[in-house]
């Protein structure tokens, strides 16, 4: 009926498509699993419900909150309204220093207990990220 | 002074010549037996005038003239030289000039390089370029001007910032820009083929020499960044998923597909429509990724100003180009007749488009993972990240039959083909399932999906490596690439599988131990340094066989800007990598210490240099099958 071209265009686009209906299906369903939500401690104070899912907690180092043991790191992340505590035993980056800006990666214990796994690098000493700048705004 | 004034007005100059290329290319466009040489000259002028206004820049740096304010910004008398030539590029106006460098310098060597074409192709390819190097100029003068004059001249500027005064960085942008830049070439080429109608075989032949030289400069340029981002970040990784590394992931990966599909539009002339889509995407994506890094969206080091109008701009370019080139595409394009005749299942051609299909599939995971968070942000002003497990998950399952298809491919002939030695094909693949098997059992990391992963990287390993010996080098620069590329996969898999770290506090004289490693901090000292006080701890780091070794990693307090960086000590050797970098914390006797074995990080880079030296030298081929 159709010639052999026709077909194989047909089948063509037909491969396309579910490709892309697998590939769309596929990415929507991993950004749901895997993404990262980022929170100041005043929205965390504010939360109806905790979740057992990865987030960043974002604000400034309280001033001399810090507290260092062989295993471990302690402070206090203020967004000048609310607190939260911070535990973190990891890397620290270079530029983590009391009364700058920090965003922590990890799991909530409760409302004023943070449990990191990773805090986040900056760059630059004058740089503020966004969120931080945000979370201190409001 | 006088510097910026030359500079300033060179560039305006520029400016000026774009716009009479422009007039007389179009004037040369209706009567066209032969290139006129006014255009020729006028490029080169223009070429000229962007090196002069560039080289200037690059004397007002290293004369530290800092009445000039990117200067100002950007560099400090007590830099080190090649530091403050390198402050050049290492900033938003100076990296746009450098831009608009190598923009000119491209469209120049296509006129002189090209030619066997029609002139009308030329003049058209020209046209379309100077369209880009306009726009750049306007966006250079207007909204980031690198001659910007700042009154009364300042003592002293501030300074570069210290993680960026490195040998690796210093060298990043311009071979990044090269891939970058070169792809404009592809874009303003293919719409200029598409116009006159003569994306052809002939025309596949000419354009993918450009093809080729951008992918390797991308390729070295995305290697220099992931290697300062290894030693220089202080994280022991090589590639983390960061928004400003994807960018320049996905041009990478359009320009790849395209220089596999152009292969097969040279030889059977057909996937037009998709060489052409590709190639505006790839420039696309290039110029989106200057867009996203530029315009402080993304939060990184690239960042250098958050400064709306710039990003404004340069999204009203990006859109004006895409609508350029739709409308191109779509108005002259005419789908040549023979596409798809003898087309068969086992094919060359046929798992050439299963690979451009994972790719593309690769290229949305990316791209939806970077601009999601950003999509989000705007609409809904909800903050989120998108991690590495994200793209783990996505990409790794599909490496599989990516590298499968990679390992047979190369084996098809065009047309139509029967598989040949089916019974080594087979017995290599058994053979690659066992060595892996065995190898994850020994090491106790028994995991489904490694086992296969490794097995087909094996695989395509030891296909490749055979093929050394096998095939009479008519397909060596293939061979190198792909042999690069499995054993890049196989590096990253064994050094992911097999890494270890330690992450503890400890004082001076303190020791840490657990059932493997010894860390021992035996003693700091201070030095002081031209642009820098640095503090050095000495470690004596000893393993479960009782050897010793010292590492001394490195703090280094840099006094303009006062900034503090780690600088992680390496050792390195065939096997495995031996990172450590310390921290400190403000007011605490505590160092931070991060101690990491890395096996076969030195593969990583090697085999990425074997992928570009298999483009260098297919490159400088002839002939290619």
């Amino acid at each position: 009926m159709y010639g052999r071209k026709v077909k194989l265009r047909f089948l063509f686009i037909f491969l396309i498509l579910i490709t892309l209906i697998l590939t769309v299906f596929l990415i929507l369903k991993s950004l749901e699993e895997n993404v990262v939500y980022f929170q100041s401690p005043s929205e965390i104070k504010v939360l109806s419900e905790l979740e057992n899912k990865k987030i960043r907690v974002g604000g400034m180092v309280k001033k001399s909150s810090i507290l260092i043991k062989a295993d471990e790191v302690k402070f206090i992340i203020t967004d000048f309204k609310n607190e939260i505590n911070v535990s973190y035993s990891g890397a620290i980056p270079n530029l983590f220093e009391e009364g700058k800006g920090v965003v922590a990666e990890g799991f909530l214990k409760d409302r004023n207990f943070f449990s990191a796994t990773k805090i986040l690098a900056k760059h630059d000493e004058n740089y503020m990220p966004p969120e931080v700048k945000e979370a201190l705004g409001n | 002074m006088l510097l910026s004034v030359i500079g300033h007005y060179s560039l305006v100059a520029g400016l000026c010549v774009g716009l009479i290329i422009i007039f007389f290319s179009i004037k040369n466009f209706q009567i066209s037996e032969h290139l006129d040489a006014k255009i020729l000259s006028f490029t080169f002028l223009q070429f000229i005038l962007v090196s002069l206004s560039f080289l200037c820049l690059v004397f007002s740096f290293v004369f530290s003239d800092f009445s000039n304010e990117t200067v100002f910004n950007n560099s400090h008398t007590t830099k080190p030289l090649f530091y403050k030539i390198s402050g050049t590029w290492g900033n938003h106006e100076g990296s746009l000039l450098l831009w608009l460098l190598v923009l000119t310098l491209f469209i120049f060597l296509f006129l002189v390089k090209t030619k066997k074409q029609p002139v009308k192709y030329k003049i058209l390819t020209l046209l379309f370029q100077q369209i880009i190097i306009i726009g750049f100029f306007i966006f250079l003068i207007q909204t980031s001007n690198p001659f910007n004059y700042i009154y009364p001249t300042p003592e002293e500027g501030l300074g570069l910032n210290p993680i960026l005064q490195d040998p690796a960085l210093a060298i990043h942008p311009p071979i990044l820009y090269l891939g970058y830049v070169g792809s404009s070439i592809i874009f303003s080429s293919a719409l200029a083929a598409t116009c006159l109608n003569i994306v052809s075989k002939k025309w596949a032949s000419h354009i993918k020499k450009w093809v080729l030289i951008s992918w390797i400069f991308l390729t070295l340029g995305i290697l220099l960044g992931s290697i300062w981002a290894y030693y220089e970040l202080g994280w022991g990784g090589f590639w983390f998923w960061d928004p400003v590394e994807n960018v320049s992931l996905m041009p990478w990966l359009a320009l790849t597909t395209l220089l596999h599909c152009i292969l097969v539009l040279e030889k059977k002339q057909i996937l037009t429509s998709w060489v052409i889509i590709l190639s505006i995407s790839t420039f696309t994506l290039s110029m989106c990724g200057t867009f996203l890094v530029r315009s402080g969206i993304l939060n990184s080091v690239h960042t250098f100003a958050n400064d709306p109008g710039r990003g404004l701009f340069i999204l009203v370019f990006l859109f004006s180009l895409i609508l350029i080139s739709l409308f191109v595409f779509f108005f002259f394009h005419k789908s040549t007749q023979n596409e798809l005749n003898n087309f068969s299942w086992l094919s060359k051609e046929t798992s050439i488009i299963i690979n451009n299909w994972f790719m593309m599939y690769f290229l949305s995971v990316v791209l939806i993972g970077t601009v999601y968070p950003i999509f989000l942000d705007v609409l809904s002003s909800q903050k989120i990240s998108v991690g590495p497990p994200f793209y783990h998950k996505l990409i790794i399952p599909f490496l599989i039959p990516f590298l499968l298809a990679m390992a047979i491919g190369p084996k098809l002939k065009w047309v139509k083909s029967n598989l040949e030695d089916k019974f080594s094909l087979i017995l290599l693949l058994i053979i690659s399932v066992l060595i892996s098997f065995f190898i994850l059992k020994i090491f106790e990391a028994n995991f489904l999906i490694n086992t296969i992963l490794i097995s087909s990287a094996a695989y395509l390993f030891f296909i490749t490596f055979r093929d050394f010996f096998i095939k009479k080098f008519n397909n060596i620069s293939q061979n190198i690439a792909h042999f690069g590329f499995s054993l890049l996969i196989l590096s990253i898999l064994f050094n992911s599988l097999f890494s270890s770290e330690i992450i503890t506090n400890l004082k001076v004289g303190e020791t840490f131990e657990d059932l493997n490693t010894k860390i021992i901090l035996k003693s700091i000292e201070q030095k002081e340094e031209k642009n820098f006080k640095s503090i050095i701890a000495n470690f004596n780091i000893e393993n479960s066989k009782g050897i010793i070794e010292n590492l001394s990693p490195e703090l280094r307090i840099y006094n303009q800007p006062n900034i503090v960086t780690s600088e992680a000590d390496i050792k390195t050797t065939m096997m495995s990598d031996k990172f450590i970098v310390i921290n400190v914390v403000q007011n605490q006797d505590y160092f931070n210490v991060r101690y990491q074995v890395k096996p076969f990080m030195l593969w990583i880079w090697l085999s990425v240099l074997l992928i570009s030296f298999g483009g260098l030298l297919s490159l400088f081929k002839k002939n290619y099958e």
